[in-house]
């Protein structure tokens, strides 16, 4: 059986589509009467070019870790977690409850209580489409997109009639105590003193590039990595080897919601200090993007979290720059899933094709 | 609440649940022919964009219209394609529909008006005006009849009526027409299709056309009739709740209407009464605005008859033996 | 007789045939493929084929699962395009690009898988594709009168306004027939069309073919079933691997003489084996009956023990119930009856009827089909090396992280002990050939020591060298004490194998022989369900 080369499968084939959608991110730009290279620039210079730039890149690939690894472990379980959005607001809920429930001597507790919050909340969320995934059949990319708006109302409730303080009009909670707050690359020893006050990345970014080595160890080292992984290439050999597809399904998802679910620990509890409305900010669609791109490898993750995080800090400042408005990364975003996830095929086949025949063409010489 | 409010709300609901019901038979002829669409927010986006800025320039809500169903159409393309000629994922298509839409329309809009990512106010010929039926201002002060003739049923734009007449006909194309047999078999059992000499992917791009003409009238009709003038992320999740309804409706064309009208009446009741006291209970505004989507979960999960979609729904369909 | 000569005898026999009609020159044939020839990559499903049937025959062909019988019928019906050959129509060289031009050209197909909208009603799939116009009013009225017509004609009742998801599987088929005859075909062909009937419908079927012939339809009828054949056909063409190995007149030729050229001969099996001795009995098998999930019975009552040390051989043409048996043992399919190991009872159903239960009470399988079962094919060899086992304890380094490198090192000594070549453990499965495949999927089940093994197509799609590797194996499992049961369609490789050897025809146990006290011939006549 002839097959493509690995370097065609996870190297060439996603650079050449990451191109192409750059490349019409480009034409986007012409169309829209600025200088592609110049936005370029400018995108780097913003988001690369300086400790505050990297300081915010970092922030928002923390995000995109987290989400980015969500994804990408329901997708080893054959599972597409489109609800990624809903289950990181969720967590942002159970870790602004976590920060205002106690007053935390010190961060370090705050924060091991908050993981435990966010995880548990992301992984509540996603728990009920997971059951009725695996036990009733019902689809659960649309089970979960509609969990994200039931648990966007359910913030919305909590905040404007629940965790509001009394006499604040904004549709807030209170400030979490300053115990709470994390230390952020500004605090830290070595590196503090390339980085300024404002600068919002924080220690949950080591905390994301750990849980890339968890889900790593996890998907690749262990017992149940390898049963999600073996149902989610093939359900009839998972039946044969007895592994039961509800487990899976169930296992699957809820480690996938709890990592979106602890993506909180960043933008709630590193950053905001408070929970507010629409705090994930399309950050668990970006996973599916991040996932996509980084064909479901944590490390492959990370790289793509990089990239968006770097999209996502090059965009704001391209919008304060230049007239391009910031949503010039959405259009990448989309155009990242659509050439590396839905249009895979359009370069896959012919290059497939080509190495096969080359291939056989070999064995008969 | 006297019978006035009742026929204001109603009046309301039919205004909010028009968007939904077109988008609702634009998924319904797609996912018919079995591509799972949930790039309807997208395509409605793009129209809503494309029909008010050109009209906003043109000053005709026609041209607007036009231009509207162009820009849906050309979504539908890109799902199509995705769908239908690589056999790619079609949710993952829908995700990538939906995102180009959301940012596309603002950077164009930015890049056009300069408004932030608006289209000016629209006014005058630019706008879908409401019809007056006739004889409506002659029967306004009959009681009961007349108040619903003048305040519910007259004085709504064309496109309303427009998507009130798509119902019958949707409903007239699918189960009267060699096309809407041809279009049902495909999306139960694309091999039933082909073995009968007629091609699944001729069939399936009409369909996906038709779903881009459906969405671009919802889409044109948010901009255009609903509101004057574009702004961004206007859909503002519409596209997921006629999705919402499509389910709820198991995909057919009457229980569409009513579906569709019941989350714009749920919409209407939570615009105007953010809270409802039922005595026992306080009905928070945010669970009215979640129920469609409860409700959906709950079909879904097959507790009150099962919504099963298309069986052909979701997978490319590839020659096989 | 080899392989070659068989297939010489054959073109001879074609050759007679066609001889003999050309003498009567008026009758030109309905229909007439000659040289096709169809690959796969490097499969060759087609070689250079050769048929010719008479308008108002019925044509049998026959052949086991992947003969190709299939692939041919599916050129015929313009899904496939052949890489050679022509295609003649009553007398006139036709091209069949698609699906349209076999229905233009009078052909008419009903598929094994039946193409039908489950929740149309019958009349609605009858026109479908064949409206009159834009409107389906006219088209259903018209239809409506036409089926009446049919049903009247060729005892093809059914009710039009049913549901198809209502009908029974031999309604649907005639629903089939129907929409063949509904587009004017005159020539029907029909794969495997007994495959889901129940004995009474399948007669049912057959008289109506022979109404069909009567009317002077032309018929092929695909089949792997030697007693349909006997009983319909007219001429019938036999396919092994690809090649069409005989065309006789079925009044000339004898179910043994079919089967023969059917099942074919490899080049003689050399299994040395010592004369079996069974001790306790280790499987007991009562009454056991499985459905599908049409709710057809797949399983009649199954009787059968096993003892340790011995192979019991199970014979039969695919699809009379083997698979079946071989899932409900291997704990992923549910049955009812009893089956016992050692004793003690296995659960049926429910939560320990699931693999994981059986592998922990000794029960090893090699399933019919390494790929979609045995084997993940994304899947390295070391990974695969312990599926279905990776929750043992001695898998795992620690309590929390499997002990690859352990597992690695397991897997190279276990590949250079069963000659996996190459012996690499991080290869991907499916870049070995299918003989490596099954060895790796071997490995794992015999060096667990069971107390049962469970073997399917053992040497399926496996070259000759690894055949004669992997009977030795298992005939040395039976000698360290295991029970063995061996699920195979290769008469050969059951009479090579076995110390025992019950046939399973539709779903039952015909009977049980010593290999040394039966033939070819008498297992023949039982695989067919015509002795017991």
């Amino acid at each position: 059986m002839e097959k493509t080369p690995k370097w065609i499968d996870v190297g060439l084939i996603p650079l050449l589509n990451l191109l192409i959608a750059f490349v019409i991110s480009g034409i986007v730009v012409l169309l829209i009467g600025e200088n592609p290279v110049q936005a370029i620039k400018v995108m780097i210079d913003g988001a690369l070019g300086s400790p505050y730039g990297w300081g915010y890149t970092l922030f928002y690939a923390t995000n995109f870790i987290f989400t980015g690894l969500a994804v990408a472990v329901a997708y080893h379980a054959s599972q597409f977690n489109i609800g990624g959005e809903g289950q990181a607001t969720l967590g942002g809920l159970g870790v602004a409850l976590v920060c205002l429930a106690f007053p935390w001597p010190h961060w370090s507790i705050a924060l091991l209580a908050a993981m435990i919050g966010g995880a548990l909340f992301g992984a509540a969320w996603a728990a009920i489409p997971a059951y009725l995934q695996a036990k009733r059949g019902s689809h659960i990319v649309i089970t979960t997109i509609m969990f994200n708006f039931i648990g966007a109302s359910l913030l919305n409730y909590m905040l404007v009639n629940v965790l509001r303080p009394r006499g604040s009009m904004d549709p807030a909670t209170a400030r979490f105590p300053k115990s709470t707050y994390l230390p952020t690359f500004h605090d830290m020893p070595l590196i503090g003193q390339f980085f300024g006050k404002s600068v919002p990345a924080n220690i949950s970014f080591f905390i994301a590039v750990l849980a890339c080595f968890l889900v790593w160890g996890l998907i690749w080292r262990t017992r149940l990595g390898y049963a999600i992984r073996a149902f989610g290439r093939s359900e009839s050999a998972a039946r044969y080897a007895g592994i039961s597809p509800v487990k899976i399904v169930m296992a699957a998802m809820l480690i996938s919601g709890a990592l979106a679910g602890l993506m909180a620990i960043n933008n709630v509890m590193g950053t905001g200090h408070r929970l507010v409305l629409n705090s994930v900010e399309g950050a668990g669609f970006i996973g599916i993007a991040v996932a996509l791109m980084g064909r479901n490898h944590p490390f492959g993750v990370f790289l793509a979290a990089l990239l968006f995080g770097f999209l996502y800090q090059g965009g704001g400042e391209l919008a304060l720059e230049t007239t391009i408005p910031r949503e010039l990364i959405t259009v990448i975003q989309a155009l990242v899933i659509l050439f590396t996830g839905a249009f895979d095929n359009m370069l896959r086949a012919p290059i497939e094709s080509f190495f096969v025949a080359r291939a056989n063409a070999k064995k008969e010489a | 609440m006297d019978f006035a409010t009742i026929i204001e709300l109603l009046d309301s609901a039919v205004r909010l649940g028009t968007p939904l019901l077109l988008a609702c038979l634009a998924g319904l002829f797609s996912e018919r022919a079995g591509i799972f669409d949930i790039g309807l927010e997208g395509k409605m986006l793009m129209a809503a964009f494309f029909s008010a800025a050109v009209a906003a320039v043109t000053g005709s809500a026609w041209l607007g219209l036009l231009a509207g169903i162009g820009g849906a159409m050309s979504l539908t393309l890109v799902h199509g394609l995705a769908s239908i000629t690589f056999r790619g994922n079609q949710l993952i298509s829908g995700v990538a529909v939906n995102f180009l839409a959301s940012g596309f329309t603002v950077l164009i809009a930015q890049s056009w008006f300069q408004q932030g990512g608006r289209t000016p106010q629209l006014s005058g010929n630019a706008r879908f005006e409401p019809i007056t039926l006739p004889g409506a201002d002659a029967v306004k002060d009959v009681p009961v009849i007349g108040q619903i003739y003048d305040n519910l049923l007259s004085g709504h734009t064309i496109l309303v009526y427009v998507a009130f007449a798509m119902v019958p006909l949707t409903w007239w194309v699918l189960f009267r027409t060699r096309f809407g047999l041809r279009l049902r078999a495909v999306g139960e059992n694309p091999e039933s299709v082909d073995t009968a000499g007629v091609s699944v992917i001729r069939l399936r791009y009409t369909a996906v056309a038709i779903t881009g003409v459906l969405s671009g009238l919802a889409g044109t009709y948010l901009a255009t009739g609903l509101a004057a003038g574009f702004v961004k992320e206007m859909t503002a999740g519409r596209g997921y709740i006629a999705l919402a309804a499509l389910i709820f409706a198991k995909w057919r064309p009457v229980p569409a209407l009513g579906a569709t009208m019941l989350f714009g009446l749920l919409e209407a009741i939570s615009n105007r009464y953010p809270n409802i006291d039922l005595g026992v209970v306080n009905l928070p505004i945010q669970f009215m605005q979640a129920v469609p989507y409860i409700l959906t979960v709950v079909i879904l999960a097959g507790f009150i008859g099962k919504a099963i979609p298309p069986r052909a729904g979701g997978q490319p369909y590839v020659k096989e033996r | 007789m080899s392989a070659a000569d068989q297939t010489n005898a054959g073109r001879q026999a074609t050759a007679a045939l066609g001889a003999k009609e050309a003498a009567t020159p008026a009758k030109v044939p309905a229909i007439e493929l000659k040289g096709i020839s169809k690959a796969f990559g490097t499969v060759q499903a087609n070689k250079d084929i050769a048929i010719r049937v008479m308008p108002g025959a019925i044509h049998g062909i026959i052949g086991e699962n992947g003969a190709g019988k299939s692939t041919l019928m599916s050129i015929l019906y313009g899904f496939y395009k052949a890489d050679k050959g022509e295609i003649w129509i009553k007398g006139k060289r036709t091209q069949i690009p698609d699906s349209q031009a076999a229905i233009s050209a009078g052909i008419g197909m009903v598929f094994q898988h039946f193409k039908l909208v489950q929740n149309f009603t019958v009349l609605e799939n009858i026109i479908l594709g064949a409206e009159e116009g834009a409107l389906l009013r006219p088209s259903l009225a018209k239809a409506r009168k036409e089926l009446k017509r049919l049903a009247d004609e060729y005892e093809l009742n059914v009710d039009p306004d049913e549901k198809i998801e209502e009908l029974s599987v031999g309604h649907q088929q005639r629903v089939e027939i129907l929409k063949a005859l509904y587009r004017q075909a005159d020539i029907l062909i029909l794969d495997e069309p007994t495959g889901v009937l129940t004995p009474d419908e399948a007669d049912h079927l057959f008289r109506i073919l022979d109404f069909l012939r009567k009317e002077g339809k032309t018929i092929i009828l695909i089949t792997h079933k030697l007693r349909e054949i006997m009983e319909i056909t007219d001429t019938v063409s036999v396919m092994r691997r690809g090649e069409m190995t005989a065309t006789v007149k079925t009044s000339e030729t004898s179910p043994e003489q079919l089967a023969e050229l059917m099942v074919g001969r490899k080049v003689l099996l050399n299994v040395t084996k010592t004369k079996a001795n069974p001790g306790d009995t280790v499987l007991e098998i009562e009454d056991l009956r499985v459905r599908d999930e049409d709710k057809v019975e797949r399983l009649k009552g199954i009787n059968l023990t096993i003892r340790a040390g011995e192979i019991l051989g199970i014979a039969g043409v695919a699809g009379n119930g083997q698979s079946e048996l071989l899932e409900v043992l291997g704990g992923f399919a549910n049955g009812t009856g009893t089956i016992r190991v050692n004793g003690q009872d296995l659960d049926l159903t429910g939560k320990h009827s699931d693999g994981q239960s059986r592998r922990a009470r000794g029960i090893a399988h090699v399933p019919e089909d390494r790929h979609h079962l045995g084997l993940i094919l994304d899947f390295m060899a070391w990974e695969n090396m312990i599926f279905g086992y990776h929750s043992d304890p001695a898998y795992q380094k620690n309590p929390l992280l499997m002990d690859n490198a352990g597992i690695i090192a397991h897997t190279a000594s276990a590949m250079e002990r069963f000659d996996v070549r190459p012996p690499i453990p991080t290869l991907p499965a499916k870049s070995f050939s299918g003989g490596n495949q099954q060895k790796i999927v071997l490995a794992r089940e015999i060096e667990r020591d069971p107390v049962l093994l469970l073997v399917g197509q053992p040497t399926r799609g496996v070259d000759i060298g690894a055949i004669e590797f992997i009977h030795k194996r298992i005939v040395e499992l039976r000698d360290q004490g295991a029970a063995i049961l061996l699920v195979s369609v290769e008469l050969d490789e059951i009479f090579a194998l076995s110390d025992r050897i019950a046939v399973m025809f539709d779903g039952q146990i015909m009977g049980e022989r010593l290999p040394e006290d039966t033939n070819e011939k008498e297992l023949g006549l039982m695989m067919a369900g015509v002795a017991t």
